[in-house]
């Protein structure tokens, strides 16, 4: 059986919707292949890879202390406020209304009834996590030059280094920021790792650590930055994380937590209490790169064992939130209700944060603690399951391997229903193993 | 700057009559590059491990370590941000490096004369044991972290009973608390690490008023007088201090006007805009922008200005303006629109750059960009700070 739902795109570039009709000759309208490529310049962002700790003591107040606004902080608000004057958003963000719902929580509303116009809905595969990149859909490549606002690496040696007119190398395989024109607030942009590579949506160790650099480099507890799997309602398969601007907290940072483990080289992981969908907390470390690590290999092994995921990373970098979810499962088996469906709203990573972007009117007047919460039950995974999920990274993710008193019978692991198996092979390296273990049932 | 930081505000007197109060309290001053402490009372000193040289003039986070919630910090980092009280379980750590549960209370204090919020007062209760998670059945990884199991346990009561406590309602508490613990305190646990019981929370409110009728009475005597709930600010065109804060930290010469008043005054200024105008903030704050005009502008400039104000859309001019000292210069002058929550246009924000400068930096961004960088922050901040965040 082959699971899907039916959802409108979110279109996010100008040069994706046309992209039906489009024949494939000749482009003539400046994208990011072999076409129009040559002799194109971008500005180019090189930070330092310093394996600086994540955590200095925690920051009491750095709203008083006032720092400077940080250059990549600078630098992309800039670029983004400029393609707001040249007018390449679908529409303006700021002119949506946005709320905090009262209550203990502080879920965050917004109303966007543009985001969805005139779509059509179209057909989404929800039960593979993972699945190759096809060069016929929409992927970035295809995006105008004036999207992308610059390039983003690390650096040779180990300052920060800016050049405002930097060449665009293919050979150097370059990520790149591109705005996203239907953004969910400001400064919304889409962080490509290697674009060129045409990777499919699959987390893997560089790219993550490539996200949490950014996170750190932006130095901002407002920027976020978000990745959605598969089957957890990323509509685009080329891979990609998403980030934008909301000075406010999400609920999420402010969920207690409850540790489980420390990893040997430092990293923190705890449960997430008191939230509507339940998930992982990882923090602390040695450097980034352990925390990155660790956060990479937990979705390597969700990807590899077929379990959707979300992930958000919070805190300028300190904090990264593991969300795995059933929802795309759930509707696509009936089983969520017809008045949540009618809301429209996708729990992707960050309605799952608690930033909830309505399309109706009477939803976001009528917007509640309860409505919210709701929603964001029907996301999460059973307490049980989660166990299990975690037992399953636990058991996986080889940075754990040092710690002490994990010796974790991954009972899931070996429950893979066999019938899904067969299908689960056709994607060769995709699945290793363990088979698809039904995908989360609640 | 220790003594200065308290006297100017407060009468000699009241370092004394801080220091007879028992509680755990500390005083900071957030108009302080830094955020400071300026004051630490003996108990909270006895209470940490630190003498008072160690702490006078560093941040509060000096207490926090690895373990110490990051939800937490956030509360209080936002409360901090919003100028209002906060009270909050939070895990900070002493000299020697063990952690301890306390209770945390927060409270603003503010001039009377213009509302600004001058110090915070933090109040420190230890939190007894009660409430402590059990431990049973966990792993032994965990006894021996020192935030849980045993290992919080004996660290507790050896600060407790050698230092701090010669409180009897707190001793009482303790000894209350020991009885009861690992029965049913599993929810407790899973919900909040640490729960303060109603005993503590009593006795940090009692502390925290304690604190600022003290500081209110000495203020009074300096004619400077400070109050603890934000007078009502009279006259308009005055922002939220929340707000306020969020716009010091961009560091380009720019103005806001407020779209909703009359005549569009200036309702916020940036040291950077002082600096090139010459003008102090009190000469700025109410004005419409066009006093920076004089003789030689060009009226047709003023009027396309007028005209993308009208249009809510922005504008980039070359304009002459004048300085307090009547000396000219021609403004690289970027105005845009800036809405609130509500999606209305609230604000415009003008960002002015001296034309002599514009040619300096060819490594960083250039003049242009950074201007739009100042309208990305202002607008990601207005919205942030108009959404009624005050939700807890």
């Amino acid at each position: 059986m082959m699971l899907k739902i039916k959802r409108v795109p979110t279109v996010v570039s100008n040069y994706q919707k046309e992209d039906a009709e489009e024949g494939g000759a000749g482009c003539g309208r400046n994208c990011l292949r072999s076409c129009c490529l040559p002799g194109s310049k971008l500005p180019l962002y090189a930070f330092k890879k310093a394996n600086k700790l994540v955590c200095e003591k925690g920051s009491f107040d750095s709203v008083n202390k006032e720092p400077p606004v940080e250059f990549l902080d600078a630098l992309l608000l800039g670029e983004w406020e400029d393609r707001v004057q040249r007018g390449l958003f679908r529409y303006d963000v700021t002119a949506c209304e946005t709320k905090v719902i009262p209550g203990k929580y502080g879920f965050i509303a917004q109303l966007n009834e543009g985001r969805h116009l005139k779509k059509r809905p179209t057909e989404f595969r929800v039960d593979k996590v993972l699945q190759p990149f096809d060069e016929t859909k929409f992927n970035f490549t295809k995006v105008g030059q004036e999207e992308v606002l610059f390039q983003f690496e690390p650096s040779e040696n180990n300052h920060v280094q800016f050049f405002p007119n930097a060449p665009i190398d293919l050979e150097n395989s370059p990520s790149v920021v591109a705005i996203n024109v239907s953004p969910i607030e400001y400064g919304h942009v889409l962080l490509i790792p290697r674009i060129f590579e045409c990777l499919p949506q699959r987390i893997d160790r560089e790219s993550f650590l490539l996200a949490l650099h950014m996170a750190v480099e932006a130095g901002n507890p407002y920027f976020r930055l978000g990745y959605n799997s598969l089957g957890a309602f990323a509509t685009i398969n080329h891979l990609h994380f998403q980030a934008y601007y909301l000075a406010t907290p999400f609920p999420i940072e402010r969920a207690p937590s409850k540790k489980i483990t420390t990893t040997s080289n430092g990293v923190e992981i705890s449960y997430i209490l008191n939230y509507p969908v339940r998930g992982l907390v990882f923090e602390h470390g040695d450097n980034i790169e352990d925390l990155s690590n660790a956060v990479s290999e937990s979705c390597i092994c969700l990807q590899e064992n077929n379990i959707p995921h979300n992930v958000l990373i919070a805190d300028s970098g300190k904090r990264v939130f593991l969300f795995p979810q059933c929802y795309a499962e759930k509707q696509a088996l009936g089983e969520v209700s017809a008045e949540l469906l009618d809301t429209q709203v996708n729990p992707a990573v960050w309605e799952i944060s608690g930033h909830m972007v309505l399309k109706r009117k009477e939803d976001y007047e009528g917007a509640s603690e309860e409505n919210a919460w709701r929603l964001l039950a029907e996301v999460s995974l059973s307490e049980e399951r989660l166990n299990e999920v975690k037992e399953l990274i636990f058991e996986a993710a080889s940075c754990f391997n040092n710690v002490e008193e994990n010796k974790v019978v991954a009972e899931v692991a070996t429950t893979a229903s066999s019938e899904d198996l067969g299908e689960a092979c056709e994607d060769g390296d995709a699945l290793k193993g363990s088979g698809e273990p039904a995908m989360v049932h609640v | 700057m220790e003594p200065q930081q308290l006297i100017l505000r407060y009468s000699g007197w009241v370092r004394e009559a801080l220091d007879e109060l028992p509680d755990c309290f500390t005083i900071t001053d957030p108009c302080v590059s830094g955020h400071p402490i300026v004051f630490a009372s003996d108990g909270f000193l006895k209470m940490v491990g630190y003498c008072r040289e160690e702490v006078i003039g560093r941040n509060g986070r000096i207490f926090q370590g690895p373990d110490t919630r990051r939800s937490s910090v956030i509360e209080i980092r936002e409360a901090i941000r919003e100028e209002r009280c906060v009270q909050i379980s939070l895990l900070n750590y002493r000299k020697d490096g063990t952690p301890f549960w306390m209770l945390f209370q927060l409270c603003p204090v503010f001039s009377k004369d213009d509302g600004r919020v001058i110090n915070f007062v933090a109040v420190q209760v230890p939190i007894s044991r009660k409430s402590r998670r059990s431990g049973v059945g966990n792993s032994r990884r965990e006894m021996n972290s020192c935030e849980d199991g045993n290992g919080f346990r004996d660290n507790f009561f050896r600060c407790c009973r050698r230092e701090v406590c010669s409180d009897s309602i707190f001793e009482l508490g303790r000894a209350s608390a020991m009885d009861s613990v690992s029965s049913h305190d599993d929810e407790v646990e899973t919900n909040e690490p640490c729960e303060a019981s109603e005993v503590e929370k009593t006795k940090a409110s009692a502390a925290i008023s304690n604190i600022l009728s003290v500081l209110t009475h000495y203020s009074e005597l300096t004619g400077r007088s400070v109050c603890v709930k934000r007078c009502r600010l009279t006259g308009n065109g005055h922002l939220s201090a929340s707000l306020n804060i969020s716009l010091r930290r961009i560091k380009q010469s720019f103005v806001l006007t407020d779209a909703f008043l009359p005549d569009m005054p200036i309702v916020y200024a940036s040291e950077a805009f002082l600096k090139l105008t010459g003008y102090d903030r009190h000469e700025v704050l109410g004005q419409n922008c066009r006093f920076l005009s004089g003789t030689d502008t060009d009226t047709v400039t003023q009027f396309q200005i007028k005209e993308h104000i009208q249009a809510q859309q922005a504008c980039t001019v070359r304009i002459l303006n004048y300085r307090k000292d009547r000396t000219s210069f021609w403004n690289f002058l970027h105005i845009s629109p800036v809405r609130n929550a509500s999606g209305k246009v609230a604000f415009f924000v003008g960002i002015q750059i001296d034309e002599r400068c514009r040619n300096g930096e060819t490594h960083g961004l250039s003049p242009e960009m950074r201007q739009l960088s100042v309208v990305g922050a202002v607008k990601v901040a207005v919205r942030g700070l108009s959404m009624g965040a005050n939700s807890s």
